[in-house]
């Protein structure tokens, strides 16, 4: 075989490999990708596909966190202050999880317009702001933090 | 006082660093020798200089000198003194700190140990060596300074982020980051080597070790962030496709296919200009992950301060790094000559493919990190790419590999007999058959994934026992003397074997804990019970306890297996004054078959706790087959062509009377 030869074999391996990854990608970005929503866009957007999954993000409304009566499902409203959104997630809140902070969950919208999360996603410190909510927060005006985390 | 001296010396470590990537070059070009030997000067001095800064940081937090800036951010007198000691790289200015401290071992040891290398080569490593430390000095100093005074000085410390506070995590940026420094070696090579124009077996015998040695530790360094995920976040998982997580995988992912391309070039003196490739996108991988993880574009654990300054310093430095490397690499790598040739069906062929796959499956979880980024900068909204994404991609491009790998660890160099290989494992076949048809059974047809998971896993680790079982003529030969040739076979295979054997027992692992894991949340009252998967723990309650500088409650759950106590599970839920915050710490029993992981949750109105039990089978494989990998790693590095050293091909083989001499 000379060397020319194994140039186009190596060249034609590379690029089935590639395509094949290509293909993987795009069918996987199609189905798997989770979009970031406030609460004004969940509670304003007919768009939004109730089967998909999705994030949302917000401040945990004061005074609105409760347990339901089996004493494992949490329910309390995220806000963006310009809208409310009611969520429930059954299991054990991670360690910083407060009224008045940022918040990101992971999950679906329900028939009724409220949010089941099946994910609360965990902060690493109470000064912590999730950057989408930090955004988000900013876009409805109200976010008056520094830039800086 | 000493703080002074820390930061004067990271000052003079500039200076030095400066002339260490200068001075050398100008010398290589000229062909003058006292210019080319002031590299290793300097790569000593600069070694000394930059521990001299790490040593005063140290001191600083041994001995609470919250009148330094950094400590008091970052420490408190009530810590243990572990982690006042882990503290110093548990934030931004330290670690970058330790960052240059592990550049500045790696420039000394190629100053002490590169006598046998061309003077004009030895003296190029050690310039870009440092000119990579004086671009990361510089950052320091003038974006991230350590020593910064506060005055005047507060009487305690903010503290250590608690979930830092933990022995695997003590260790983990240490290694990771003997894992990245170490690829800069790779790279100094590599670029080095472009200048020079010329890459051969010698320089290959010189980049595979240093490459080992860094892959190894970056394999540790993620297995402990993946350890200490596991146990310590209390969610019982052990990856989540975290950007972070990511961030260190990609380089992992390219490193692991350059110390496969570099035997080829070792061996057979081929594939050259792609194994400088690989080495330049190595390190280029690891700044990005130094860059994503240290500039606050991704929220996470390791950032410890988003500063848009240091960002932009981080990212100018890639983009020098990057473009100017690959730049270069355009201009020369066309220049390198290809050495021997071969089939496609070969040993080579076979590397190439591993490589071919391992660098797609590189940038195919680069792109589902970076995606979210860039869609967002674009204005496309935001998103999150999640497990499911590399469910689908990540997986079904490493099965090929995996079982590729078997097979090609048997293929002989240049042209390859593949019927007499696949002859060869007929049983390992046979034994991956009765696995997979076993599990089935056991497990269902609905697990029929699994089961080929499982088969995945036997395939390699009867694989390479088959492999290492035919070196030495295990059942050809008498038990003696295949011993004799156990005891003589290179130790390169023997490094081989292991790491290929413990990426099997990682996939069982894997496929064990995510296809099977059990998971039960409720509220529990003293004195209640549970079953999960055959255990049945009993809460015993919980009792408020108190730790050097934490208050907690703890759990206690007595575990019963067929009635017989086994064990005392005690998660904790601990709060931290000083740092204002609480971590979770799960009671978890480890045993070969699985983890019992019981985590504490909140307390009722009624006196009961909410609790959250997992039995995660094999999990422990996962670390197990990660710390494996990394001793097969090193098994290889001590090859005696490694220790020999010698790069001049007389001295470097010595005949031996073995006739399987055939090295991995």
């Amino acid at each position: 075989m000379t060397r020319k030869e194994r140039r186009i074999y190596f060249i034609l391996i590379g690029l089935a490999t590639l395509s094949t990854a290509v293909a993987l990608v795009m069918t996987a970005f199609e189905d798997n990708i989770v979009y970031f929503h406030s609460p004004t866009d969940i509670a304003t957007r007919t768009d939004l596909q109730k089967d998909r999954r999705l994030r949302l993000g917000g401040l945990v409304k004061q005074g609105s966190w409760q347990k339901e009566s089996d004493g494992l499902t949490h329910t309390f409203f995220v806000t963006d202050t310009a809208h409310d959104i009611r969520v429930a997630y059954k299991g054990i809140m991670p360690d910083l999880f407060r009224e008045g902070q940022g918040v990101v969950m992971e999950g679906r919208l329900q028939q009724d317009g409220s949010f089941r999360a099946d994910e609360v996603l965990a902060k690493h410190d109470e000064n912590y702001m999730p950057k989408e909510v930090a955004d988000s927060l900013r876009k409805a005006g109200m976010w008056k933090g520094a830039d800086k985390n | 006082m000493i703080p002074e001296i820390g930061q004067f010396s990271l000052v003079l470590a500039l200076f030095v660093a400066l002339a260490q990537g200068t001075v050398p070059l100008i010398g290589a070009v000229r062909g003058w020798g006292d210019w080319m030997a002031l590299a290793g000067t300097a790569a000593n001095v600069q070694f000394l200089l930059v521990i001299a800064a790490f040593a005063c940081l140290t001191q600083a937090y041994v001995v609470s000198d919250f009148s330094v800036a950094n400590v008091a951010h970052n420490s408190h007198t009530l810590k243990p003194l572990l982690y006042k000691i882990s503290g110093v790289w548990g934030n931004h200015e330290g670690s970058m700190v330790l960052w240059v401290s592990i550049l500045a071992l790696f420039g000394l040891a190629v100053a002490q140990f590169g006598d046998n290398l061309p003077p004009s080569l030895r003296a190029r490593v050690l310039a870009i060596q440092g000119l990579i430390g004086a671009a990361f000095l510089a950052f320091i100093l003038f974006t991230s300074n350590p020593f910064l005074r506060l005055d005047p000085a507060p009487l305690e410390g903010r503290g250590l982020n608690p979930i830092l506070q933990d022995p695997g995590l003590a260790f983990h940026p240490p290694f990771l980051y003997l894992g990245y420094v170490g690829f800069s070696m790779a790279f100094s090579f590599a670029v080095a080597a472009l200048i020079e124009g010329r890459v051969d077996p010698a320089w290959a015998r010189w980049v595979r070790p240093w490459t080992l040695a860094a892959w190894c530790a970056l394999t540790v360094g993620i297995a402990l962030g993946s350890w200490w995920a596991y146990y310590e976040l209390g969610w019982g998982g052990w990856w989540f496709w975290d950007p972070v997580e990511n961030a260190s995988f990609i380089p992992w992912l390219v490193g692991t296919a350059l110390l496969h391309s570099a035997i080829v070039v070792e061996k057979r003196d081929a594939l050259k200009s792609w194994t400088v490739l690989l080495a330049i996108l190595a390190f280029s991988m690891s700044l990005l992950g130094t860059f994503l993880v240290r500039s606050g574009v991704l929220t996470s654990v390791h950032t410890f301060a988003s500063d848009p300054e240091r960002g932009v310093f981080i990212l100018g430095l890639l983009l020098l790094v990057i473009g100017g490397s690959l730049t270069l690499y355009a201009i020369r790598a066309p220049a390198l000559k290809g050495g021997g040739l071969f089939a496609p069906v070969s040993r080579e062929g076979a590397l190439v493919f591993n490589n071919l796959m391992l660098t797609t499956a590189a940038a195919v979880v680069l792109l589902g990190t970076l995606y979210p980024l860039i869609l967002d900068a674009v204005g496309g909204g935001k998103v999150s790419v999640g497990t499911p994404f590399y469910n689908a991609t990540f997986v079904p491009l490493m099965i090929p590999v995996l079982l590729a790998c078997t097979v090609g660890a048997m293929l002989t160099w240049k042209r390859a007999d593949i019927s007499g290989v696949l002859g060869r494992l007929k049983l390992a076949f046979t034994g991956v058959m009765i696995v997979i048809v076993t599990a089935g059974y056991i497990l269902g047809i609905t697990e029929l994934l699994a089961a080929l998971g499982f088969g995945v896993a036997a395939w390699l680790v009867l694989g390479s026992a088959v492999e290492l079982g035919d070196r030495i003529g295990l059942l050809r030969l008498s038990p003696g003397a295949a011993l004799r040739r156990a005891v003589g076979l290179p130790r390169a295979a023997w490094g081989m074997a292991i790491a290929h054997g413990a990426v099997g027992i990682m996939v069982a692992g894997i496929t064990a804990s995510t296809a099977f894991r059990t998971e039960s949340i409720q509220l529990m009252r003293p004195g209640e019970d549970i079953t999960v998967a055959g255990y049945n723990l009993r809460f015993d309650g919980a009792t408020a306890i108190r730790g050097p500088n934490y208050t907690a409650a703890r759990g206690l759950f007595t575990v019963r297996k067929n009635g017989e106590i086994v064990t005392i599970l005690t998660p904790e839920k601990r709060q931290y004054p000083a740092e204002g915050s609480n971590t979770t710490e799960a009671g978890i029993r480890t045993t070969i078959a699985g983890d019992l992981y019981a985590v504490l949750g909140e307390r009722a109105s009624n006196g009961a706790w909410s609790t959250r039990i997992y039995f995660n089978p094999l999990v422990a494989w996962i670390w197990a087959g990660a710390i494996l990998m990394a001793v097969g790693g090193m098994v290889s590095l001590t090859d005696r062509r490694y220790r020999v050293g010698a790069p001049k091909p007389a001295q470097s083989r010595p005949a031996k009377p073995a006739p399987d001499t055939a090295e991995a």
